[in-house]
Parts: structure tokens; C-alpha cells; sequence
């Protein structure tokens, strides 16, 4: 942990108001993400996690404050921008076509390309042998790259959207509920493909508002709660319990837990 | 499948005989086995198969293929264009009106039809993308425009609905046996000389043989299958036409152009519906308002006959030709067996169920769904 604050954080975030007409949907967030960590955006439905990452994507404009991208000031006019910059949105509406084989869906868009006769064919080749390695390299055995993505679970499709984005330069990865709507072994999975992607020295942002999920991959927590942040936390500095109560803005969940018996 | 995935010990080997029928191309590969096989033994002896015979269903074939290749591409961008048939009639109309009445060279008519026909197919993917109406709805309308249109000109400036004349006038032009022509006469010249093929026995024409070559309705055929078959497995553009067609959304998210896509994939059935009237027109010599009729719907049918999914997303050209011969077979097996000609609807539609059927259970297996 130590050595990580050493380097200067990728991406920072300052006071970043959102308004959209009369409604405050951030008021003053300021967050910071450095290479290499991953950094748990936690928060309950209407928190403001969704308009955060938004913002930080390019989809939004922050009404004020400043998103300064490795040391420099930024002003992402669309998603493209930050994508080109490195900014990359692995959402829970995925960017991948079931009836399309894995390494047609992998380099969808970026299709490589081998001229033959001076004509651009389609290197299939090489796109079978780079998805075949990226998949191996975080753990999905594939009967074949032709093998249609529609045949794989829902957590292997996410991982081979976030092995994509990495393959394709991604310095920051937003990683928008990859896990909402997965099993528990489904879910694992997920993260330990976090866990692979920022080993590469990538800069995960996760969105959960599962506190379990959030500890079992990430460095640090920053919870979101009315548009605003309750404060950046270290990991081992905090408990599940204070989380989770950060979240749901303490005293109602307190009593909830209570009468359910602590299964929250 | 790479070498390295062959290496992989992890990897479990699907059975071959699954893969085997995951190919898009399956239908159309046990059709046309069991449309030959059918023939060949219930109508063998009919003429079916000398010379001729395989000329007559091979041309017939051809002009299926032709605007089969193109609805498939557009039909696995996700798209249709029920407006293929009425383009058919309107092209050829428009060549005879600029060769025929306005005494153009013919030449130039045909290219200035295929340029209008190229607009008329980017307006109709144009419409398309700016309205989201289903394009069903957009080209049906267009269905009607156009056919009207072919029509109402002839009518009023001939006061006919068909005009003929335009082999004389396409005496000596350069690009009319494009269309028009016919290839490998030496060929043909050769094997009724040997023996091989019949030749006529009397009258002026004695001695060559009865088919004196191919013509270039069958070359065009095979060129547009493989220029399709390219184009749509071996380029990134063929990527974005799955992309397109699979979910236009997540394409856009990826970054694939999928308006572009579409429009071009618009004006190439246009092209394809062009081609296919340019050779008609050149065959028979004239234009008439009712070429075309149906060809639509017989195009669709060939495509999904081909293993294409009506949905969009996935399809094979090769899969649409081998619809297409299927189509061309029985309609002229028919005829050499001697069998009511009306009963060809009834196999169409009888075809065209089960070919659907046996889609969505394909999809179901590649999909993984239960």
C-alpha cells in the first residue's frame, strides 16, 4: 500500500458537482486512483455512483470541479475521448454479441487486418491466437476462439469484456456492478480477474453495493452516499460492518440488521 | 481452430458431428443432396441432366443466387428489403427507357441505372437508420413506389408496359455482353465435337453444339457468392456486418460504423437486384412491367433455406447459394418430371417452415440456450 501512494495517481477527481436542473446529483465528490489498485466505489441505489463514473467516462460533463488524468487537466467531450485516452467502461449492458464467436467479439471494432495482394483481409489467425492467449491468461479454458460467446456464463463474458479492454490499453478500468447479477462461483471469477487486471499495473474502479465483493478485491473504499463521499478507506482499516453502515447512511440498517438476524 | 488451441490439454473437444451441424450451411448442404438425389432418381431419363437440362436449372439457379447473395448480407446486418423484386422491374424498365426510347447508347443507360439504383437503395437504408422504422415496413412501401413507377412510365410514354428492341440496340456495345454475353464458347464448340455434349444435327446451326457457352448471368452469380463469401468471413467489414446484425448496440458501443454498415449493405442488394435485371434484360431483349414479381419473398426464402437467421446476425452466403439451387432445381425438376407446376408453391412453403424450424434449433445449440 505504502509504495503505491509513491506514485502519482492516474486519474483524480475534484470536487466534481454534477447538477441536472434542480436535482444535485454529486455535490463536491473527489476521489483518487492510482495504477495498479482497486479502488471500490461503494454506495446504495441513488448514491450517485452511476453519474460518478459517468462523469469520469465522458458520458457527462461535471457542472464543476476538475478531472485531472496523468497530471493533466481533462475535458472529455464522449465516451470515445476517454476511451482513446484510456479510460475504459466494461458496463453491466455488455458490448458483446452472443450469436458472434469469442475472437470475433474480442476485436469487434479493432478487427487486426493482413494484407494480401494489397486487399486488407481480416487476419483471423492472429485474432484466434490473441484471444485464445488473453483467455488463457485469465483462466477461461475455451473449447476454441470460434466458440460462440453465447455459450459462455455470464461472469466469462465479463471477463473476456474486461480482458478486451485491457488488451486494447486500458489504463483505467470502470467496472460498472460486474457482479449484480452473477452467481457465487460466477462472481468469484470476476474477481479474481480483478485481481489479475490490476496486477498488470491497471487501475480498476469497481461499482458495487455489495460490501463482501468490495472487500475481496479492493484497496480502497470510498463510499458515496447522497452525492456525496463519506470518506476514502483504506483496506484492513475498516470493517464490513462500518461499510456497509456508511452505505445505507447508519441508523435505519442498523435495526434492520438486527431484526434479520445480521444477513444483510 | 489455431494449433495452440489444439495444444491446449484443458480444452474439451467437441464432438465433430456437433460442430457439423452448428455450420449455418447444414440446410442447405442436406437439401441439395436430397434435391439431387430426388431428381436423379425420379427424373434422370427426362432430360433433366444432359446439356441443356443442366443449363435450363443452372440459369434459373443463377438468378436466384444473384439476389440471394444480397438479401443474405442484409439479412445478417439485420436488415431486409422486401423492395428487391419491384427494383428488379424498375432497373430493367429504366435501361430500355434510356436505350430504347431516349436512343441512349446502352452503355450508358445501364450505368445510369445502376447508379439510380444504388441511390434508390441508399435512400431505402437511409430511411431506415433516421426513422428506426423496421425496415420491413420501409422497403415494403418502396415495394409499391417502385413497381407503380415501372409501370406508369411505360404507359406513358409508349403507351405499352412492355418495350422491347433492346438487343438491336445493344448491337455492338461494349458493355452490354457483360450482361448479355456468353463465355467458354471454344470450350463448348469442342466438347459437342468430341462428342461430349449434343450438338444440333440440322439447319443452319448444324453441327454446333446446342449449348454454345456460359452465360454471364452464371458468372455473375459466382462472382457475387464469392465476393460475398469474402467479403463477409475474411474482412473486418464482414465482422461489422455480423456486429451490425447481431446487436446494433453493443456494435456501437465497440465502435463499429453500423450505419454505414447498413446503408451500404441496402445499396449492394440494389446492385445485386441491377445485376440480376440487366441480364434479364439483355437475355430477353425486352423490359417488362411485371419482371420481378415475388422475388423478394424468393430471395428470403433462399437466404434462410441457407442457414440465415430471419433476426439478423448470422448466415453464410454459401449457405444462401445452396438455398438458391435448391430453389432452381425443384422449380425446373418439376417441369422435366412432369409434375403440376403449382405444386412448387406448396414444396416453397413446406421448405421454408422447415428450414425456420430447423434454424431456431441451430441457434438454440450455438447460443447454448435451452
Amino acid at each position: 500500500m505504502n509504495s503505491r501512494t509513491e506514485h502519482a495517481p492516474i486519474i483524480q477527481m475534484k470536487d466534481i458537482e454534477k447538477h441536472f436542473g434542480a436535482v444535485i446529483a454529486l455535490a463536491g465528490v473527489s476521489l483518487e486512483v492510482y495504477p495498479g489498485e482497486c479502488h471500490c466505489l461503494l454506495g446504495d441505489n441513488g448514491a450517485g455512483k452511476s453519474t460518478f463514473i459517468k462523469t469520469m467516462s465522458g458520458v457527462h460533463k461535471p457542472t464543476k470541479g476538475e478531472i485531472i488524468f496523468e497530471g493533466k487537466p481533462m475535458n472529455f467531450d464522449n465516451p470515445r475521448d476517454a476511451m482513446d485516452a484510456g479510460i475504459a467502461t466494461v458496463h453491466q449492458h455488455l458490448a458483446m454479441i452472443p450469436l458472434m464467436s469469442v475472437s470475433r467479439n474480442f476485436f469487434m471494432g479493432n478487427e487486426p487486418t493482413k494484407k494480401i495482394a494489397g486487399v486488407p483481409f481480416f487476419d483471423r489467425e492472429f485474432a484466434d491466437r490473441i484471444t485464445m492467449e488473453q483467455m488463457r491468461k485469465m483462466g477461461i479454458n475455451l473449447r476454441g476462439p470460434d466458440q460462440a460467446v453465447g455459450t459462455l456464463s455470464g461472469g466469462e463474458r465479463q471477463t473476456v469484456a474486461i480482458s478486451r479492454a485491457v488488451y486494447f490499453g486500458a489504463k483505467v478500468l470502470i467496472l460498472d456492478e460486474p457482479t449484480s447479477a452473477l452467481g457465487v462461483r460466477q462472481t468469484s471469477n470476476v474477481l479474481a480477474t480483478v485481481d489479475k487486471v490490476r496486477k498488470q499495473g491497471v487501475a480498476v474502479v469497481f461499482i458495487t453495493h455489495n460490501v463482501r465483493h468490495a472487500l475481496a478485491v479492493g484497496d480502497r473504499f470510498t463510499v458515496l452516499n447522497r452525492g456525496q463521499t463519506l470518506g476514502t478507506a483504506q483496506r484492513g482499516q475498516i470493517t464490513p460492518d462500518e461499510l456497509q453502515d456508511m452505505m445505507a447512511g447508519g441508523q435505519e440498517l442498523a435495526q434492520l440488521d438486527d431484526a434479520l438476524g445480521g444477513t444483510v | 481452430m489455431s494449433d495452440t488451441a489444439n495444444n491446449d490439454e484443458r480444452i474439451k473437444e467437441i464432438s465433430s458431428l456437433r460442430q457439423f451441424f452448428m455450420r449455418p450451411e447444414l440446410g442447405g448442404m442436406v437439401g441439395t443432396v436430397a434435391v439431387f438425389t430426388f431428381f436423379l432418381l425420379f427424373a434422370f431419363d427426362s432430360g433433366m441432366f444432359n446439356s441443356q437440362g443442366v443449363l435450363n436449372w443452372s440459369i434459373v439457379s443463377a438468378q436466384f443466387m444473384i439476389i440471394a447473395v444480397g438479401a443474405c448480407l442484409l439479412m445478417i446486418a439485420g436488415e431486409f428489403d422486401l423492395s428487391v423484386g419491384s427494383m428488379i422491374g424498375f432497373a430493367g424498365m429504366m435501361i430500355a427507357v434510356f436505350g430504347v426510347v431516349l436512343n441512349w447508347p446502352i452503355w450508358i443507360a445501364i450505368l445510369i441505372t445502376f447508379v439510380i439504383c444504388l441511390a434508390l437503395g441508399a435512400l431505402n437504408g437511409f430511411i431506415v437508420i433516421r426513422t428506426g422504422l423496421p425496415s420491413f415496413i420501409v422497403t415494403l412501401a418502396f415495394l409499391f413506389i417502385l413497381r407503380g413507377f415501372t409501370i406508369y412510365i411505360p404507359q406513358t410514354i409508349e403507351r405499352k408496359t412492355i418495350i422491347g428492341g433492346i438487343r438491336d440496340a445493344a448491337e455492338g456495345d461494349w458493355l452490354a455482353p457483360i450482361f448479355g454475353g456468353k463465355i467458354f464458347g471454344g470450350v463448348f464448340q469442342w466438347l459437342g465435337d468430341a462428342g461430349i455434349i449434343a450438338t444440333f444435327e440440322r439447319g443452319t446451326r448444324a453441327g454446333q453444339p446446342v449449348v454454345d457457352g456460359i452465360p454471364m448471368l452464371i458468372v455473375w452469380a459466382i462472382i457475387l457468392i464469392i465476393f460475398g463469401h469474402v467479403l463477409l468471413t475474411r474482412t473486418r467489414f464482414g465482422n461489422w456486418i455480423f456486429a451490425s446484425g447481431g446487436d446494433a448496440e453493443a456494435a456501437r458501443n465497440s465502435g463499429v460504423p453500423v450505419n454505414r454498415v447498413k446503408i451500404l449493405m441496402f445499396m449492394f442488394t440494389a446492385f445485386c437486384a441491377c445485376v440480376f435485371a440487366t441480364c434479364q434484360v439483355m437475355e430477353f431483349g425486352s423490359a417488362g412491367a411485371d419482371r420481378g414479381l415475388l422475388k423478394e419473398f424468393e430471395a428470403i426464402i433462399a437466404v434462410v433455406i441457407g442457414g440465415a437467421l430471419l433476426t439478423g446476425g448470422y448466415g453464410s452466403v454459401i449457405g444462401a447459394a445452396l438455398g438458391a439451387l435448391i430453389f432452381g432445381v425443384v422449380q425446373q425438376g418439376l417441369f422435366f418430371a412432369g409434375v403440376e407446376s403449382s405444386l412448387f408453391r406448396v414444396f416453397l412453403g413446406v421448405i421454408l417452415l422447415g428450414a425456420v424450424i430447423l434454424n431456431t434449433y441451430i441457434r438454440r445449440m450455438i447460443t447454448g440456450e435451452r
